[in-house]
């Protein structure tokens, strides 16, 4: 069968999702797909936008890449506007003129900012907010201003107000309508969001009519209002609604709705049958749904209609619940309470600013509608109420009062909910669902995410998602089980407070009041780690040395074949010629097989038991100490050269770097931990992706946490910025501290923020404001174990008793036989076990220029 | 049985914490638990990470059986009888062992 030739016009969020779903679908073979994109950039993600103003990258926003594309058969055509579109010899004609036949057109063309037609509204420094060209105008236009104002005071208007603030603008908002939100919110919630909004710094004007833009005295501009009033700025945003973006579909004679919209059918269909039109442009019923799960939806409806489903799109809920300047709000359903005899339940807390008022039916047992502010907790109940037409409890009006302590809080569990409600609607997951996965051994937030993908979207459904996970697994029987092995039946977590707590010092004193068994390879390692954590003991005390891995007993880490590697710490990188002498002598006289590390410094491989403390002993005498490289511990601060030498540095990140690592040397942790400084913004260090990645800016110290490279790289997220030096270490102290004691075994930063509740917001929560009250005992747990910093090599190497451990017999003085080495590029190796096999022969001798047997 | 040799003082073996030993030409890894401060003795070669490695593992349980793990890639062999717990054709030599005095001693014919 011949190929049907897909394309896709707008490389927007539906766009894309409408490929995705194409190329993940059992026929996807059948298909050829080419998208036009009159953007530069592959779909990014419109919906988190905002985050870029608070450090997130266009890349983090990306939602796919070329790889992806190309992996799927994709052609992508960037920066290709289509101008035409034949339908009658079915192709489409893009910009530049490059024709493109089809058999299915998708249009996927979006929306696009409205801007009022006031005069002098065209000038640079009056911009829009819908593409990431739009954020690096903003950002390079507030750069030059002291005042910025937003037209608009809608749900987009008031993200590029929190835009503007960011930026360090003093912002106001003018809006035409007498509130804010207007479309969401009622009267009392509109009142309430413009106090707190205010309180927040940001100048807000109703009932405002812009007439014109004219030169400012103060700033650049002035605008003048219809009231004879009049407001300076020095640039302006026009955030005052969207229209669809229905151009291409007019000149082609393509239907379109009276003030706008390209008419679809419940089957995503044009008028004309072959062109589908989905998303922010469509208009279905009457509607176009400015909303991306709506546009997800009709993406899964043209997928399964043009494969030869039968899915039809049915309209969509506009309930919204979001963050806006740190306010939340919601607004589900009929918020203006406008179906006939709706009533009113209203909760007006003026003093804790909160604002929640329910819509029900004329006979009270139904919900229609809800608007919630300040306190949003009730959203996900309420919408599953209104979705699944539940009938109300007894005295609706407790769902939106507070619960006092003692009292249990009122509403529907989610055991309520049918298996049909819908949970996710980014990616239309249903309770029914999750309970599927929940079977099939999705036991956490992790499995769900993977096996479902719910909560991966916007992410506004991870509380219900969690409920939902958490009921189904009490329904099962499921204890939610987090033993960290047979002989504990405590989490790490648990453990690390008990260590703590109740003051114990050894793992034997652990396991006969907590444990049962022998322990094993899981929890003694765990155990010793906690131990040294809190304590710092010198972990080859008697009572310690059986918890450690042979890497932490021989203090270097077990190769292949049985041997160690030695690896010195080169505090930040930086080191002497004469150290670096030192080093190049040692791995000389024992032969060793020397690299440089991706930590910046130097590993010597091939050492065996009864050398290392020779090696040792020379590095020691020359002013090396322990890198750790073996230890679950702080490793390494990699540093890049910085404002010493750096034409371009803005800070000393060496010396950083350098008093950074000195202070947190021999810290061990639940994982290991990286660091990293830069000097500026070009990043040579890359520390956003270590644990603790820091870069220098004019202002000040910018802290990045919980990045990571590895297995599954997650870049840093940006914690706090314009730090001095003390507010920084007091942060990473509370910070490392904070996740010593919470975190599972072998949990990096990265995964154990990932699974934090309350996430990056609630870390900062806890480290920059102490919300837990917790701030000084951190630092000050810190300070007791940075105390007890030792070099254990040092004193490994003072202990005559200590060093009978380091020889591979413990009554003989013969070494190791099974070790043989091929040279390579002029340093040895292991030799392979066919290279061992072979060895006696004399055809691979005459090969191999030397096989060295290490036996002296 | 009735020879025995010694290969280590009684002292010298930590429990909890392995040692090798060179016993008639093989290499015999020693452990004695740090909870009932019994002694096993076991070959020293790690057969799937191919290396003279074991007495450097931890010594735990699993169930009922005392164990050690490899310290190369963690498989988990019965002090007792030598079997891998992971892999039913792996079994270790084994070695019966006693404390004369203060010395350990392995029997000569094991
Ligand atoms: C030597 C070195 C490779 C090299 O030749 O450059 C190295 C070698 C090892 N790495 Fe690494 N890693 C080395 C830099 C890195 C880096 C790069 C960095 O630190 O900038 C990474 C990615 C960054 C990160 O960790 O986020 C890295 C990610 C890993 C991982 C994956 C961690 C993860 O979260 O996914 C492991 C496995 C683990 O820890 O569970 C690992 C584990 C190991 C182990 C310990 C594996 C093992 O158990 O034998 C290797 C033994 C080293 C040895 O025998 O001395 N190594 N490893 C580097 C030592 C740096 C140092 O100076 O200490
Ligand atoms: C700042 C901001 C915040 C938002 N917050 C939320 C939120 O919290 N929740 C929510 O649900 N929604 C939110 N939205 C709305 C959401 O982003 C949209 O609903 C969604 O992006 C619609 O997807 P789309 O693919 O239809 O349109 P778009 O994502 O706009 O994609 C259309 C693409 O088509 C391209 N295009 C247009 N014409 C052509 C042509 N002729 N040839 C080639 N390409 C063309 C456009 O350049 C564009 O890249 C937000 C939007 C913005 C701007
Ligand atoms: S990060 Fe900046 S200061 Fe550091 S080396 Fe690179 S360019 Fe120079
Ligand atoms: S609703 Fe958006 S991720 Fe689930």
């Amino acid at each position: 069968m011949k190929k049907q030739r897909v394309v896709v016009v707008g490389n927007g969020m539906v766009g894309h999702k409408f490929i995705e779903n194409l190329v993940n679908h059992a026929s996807a073979s059948d298909f050829d797909i080419v998208t036009f994109a009159e953007e530069s950039r592959l779909a990014y993600d419109r919906v988190q936008m905002s985050s870029y103003f608070s450090g997130a990258t266009a890349a983090d926003l990306a939602l796919t890449t070329g790889e992806y594309y190309q992996e799927h058969g994709v052609t992508v055509r960037l920066n290709e506007k289509v101008t035409e579109i034949n339908k009658a010899e079915k192709y489409v004609v893009s910009e530049s003129g490059h024709k493109e036949s089809y058999d299915k057109l998708i249009l996927a063309t979006g929306s696009y900012p409205f801007v009022p037609p006031i005069p002098g509204a065209n000038q640079p420094h009056c911009l829009t907010y819908r593409t990431i060209d739009d954020l690096e105008m903003i950002e390079s236009s507030a750069g030059q201003s002291k005042v910025g104002v937003v037209v608009g005071g809608g749900l987009l208007g008031l993200e590029a107000a929190n835009a503007l603030k960011c930026a360090g603008l003093e912002t106001h908002v003018v809006e035409f309508a007498p509130r804010l939100m207007a479309v969401q919110l009622d009267d009392g919630g509109g009142k309430l969001l413009r106090r707190k909004i205010e309180d927040l710094g940001v100048q807000v004007h109703t009932e405002k009519n812009t007439k014109q833009i004219v030169a400012g005295e103060t700033c650049r501009y002035r605008m003048n209002f219809a009231d004879g009033s009049f407001l300076e700025t020095d640039m302006i945003v026009f955030s005052a609604g969207i229209r669809p973006q229905d151009a291409l579909a007019k000149s082609s004679g393509i239907a379109l709705g009276e003030r706008g919209g390209i008419v679809v059918n419940d089957q995503c269909q044009t008028s004309d049958a072959d062109i589908y039109a989905i998303g922010e442009c469509a208009l279905w019923d009457g509607k176009i749904f400015g909303l991306v799960a709506p546009g997800y939806s009709m993406a899964k409806v043209a997928v399964s209609q043009i494969s030869g489903g039968s899915d039809e799109f049915k309209g969509a809920d506009m309930s919204t619940k979001l963050k806006l300047l740190g306010v939340d709000v919601a607004s589900i359903g009929d918020a203006h309470a406008v179906t006939p005899g709706a009533q009113c339940y209203v909760y007006n807390d003026g003093v804790g600013q909160i604002y929640k008022k329910l819509v029900v039916s004329a006979d009270g047992k139904k919900l229609l509608g809800a608007v919630l502010l300040g306190d949003v907790e009730a959203y996900g109940n309420l919408l599953q109420m209104l979705l699944n037409d539940m009938t109300l409890p007894e005295n609706p009006e407790a769902l939106i009062l507070p619960s006092f302590d003692g009292q249990a809080p009122v509403g529907l569990g989610v055991d309520a909910l049918p298996d049909t409600a819908m949970i996710c609607s980014c990616y239309e997951v249903t309770k029914g669902q999750i309970k599927e996965a929940v079977a099939a051994g999705a036991v956490d937030m992790g499995g769900i995410k993977a096996s479902t993908s719910a909560s991966t979207g916007c992410g506004g459904c991870a509380a219900l998602t969690k409920q939902v996970l958490d009921a189904e697994l009490t329904n099962l029987g499921y204890e939610v089980k987090t033993d960290l092995c047979e002989h504990f039946a405590y989490s790490r977590k648990q453990l690390a407070d008990i260590v703590r707590v109740k003051k114990i010092k050894t793992f034997a004193e652990l396991l006969a009041s907590h444990g049962k068994g022998h322990g094993c390879e899981i929890c003694k390692p765990t155990a010793g780690s906690i131990l040294a954590s809190f304590w710092n003991d010198y972990i080859l005390k008697n009572e310690h040395i059986g918890l450690q891995d042979t890497n932490d007993i021989f203090l270097g880490n077990m190769q292949k074949d049985g041997t160690y590697s030695i690896v010195p710490r080169v505090v930040a990188g930086e080191i002497t010629p004469e150290k670096l002498i030192v080093l190049g002598e040692v791995a000389k006289e024992f032969n060793l097989y020397t690299k440089i590390t991706g930590g910046q410094r130097i590993d010597l491989f091939g050492a065996q038991l009864h050398e290392l403390p020779l090696i040792w002993k020379k590095l020691v005498d020359a002013g090396f100490e322990t890198g750790h490289a073996y230890g679950k511990s702080v490793r390494t601060v990699k540093s890049c050269v910085g404002s010493t030498w750096c034409r371009y540095g803005v800070d000393d990140s060496v010396g950083l770097a350098t008093d950074i690592e000195n202070r947190y040397k021999g810290l061990r942790s639940p994982h290991k931990l990286k660091f990293a400084v830069s000097g500026c913004t070009r990043e040579c260090a890359e520390a956003q992706c270590k644990d603790v990645g820091i870069i220098a800016t004019e202002k000040g110290w910018s802290l990045y946490v919980c990045g990571n490279g590895g297995m599954r790289p997650r870049h840093a997220d940006l914690f706090a910025t314009e730090l001095d030096r003390e507010t920084l270490i007091k942060y990473i102290d509370r910070f490392l501290m904070f996740y010593i004691r919470t975190a599972d075994r072998l949990q990096r930063t990265s995964v154990w923020l990932e699974n934090l509740e309350g996430g990056l917001g609630y870390l900062k929560d806890v480290v920059i404001n102490d919300s837990l009250g917790l701030g000084a005992e951190l630092e000050a747990e810190m300070q007791t174990t940075l105390g007890n910093y030792q070099c254990e090599w040092k004193t490994t190497l003072e202990d005559a008793t200590k060093l009978s451990r380091f020889k591979h017999f413990i009554n003989s003085d013969e070494v190791d036989d099974n070790l043989s080495y091929v040279m390579e590029r002029g340093q040895r190796r292991p030799a392979t076990a066919e290279e061992k096999a072979s060895a006696s022969s004399t055809a691979f001798k005459a090969q191999r220029i030397d096989v060295l047997e290490v036996a002296e | 049985m009735s020879e025995w040799i010694s290969v280590c003082k009684d002292k010298d073996l930590l429990p909890g914490v392995g040692l090798c030993a060179l016993h008639l030409g093989e290499q015999v890894a020693l452990f004695k638990s740090d909870v009932t401060n019994e002694i096993y003795a076991v070959s020293n070669y790690d057969p799937i990470g191919e290396a003279n490695v074991l007495s450097r593992g931890i010594i735990g349980s699993v169930g009922d059986a005392v164990v050690v793990a490899s310290p190369l890639y963690k498989q988990h062999y019965n002090l007792q009888t030598g079997q891998c717990l992971e892999d039913e054709t792996v079994c270790l030599k084994t070695y019966a062992t006693r404390v004369q005095g203060d010395s350990i001693e392995l029997a000569l014919g094991s």
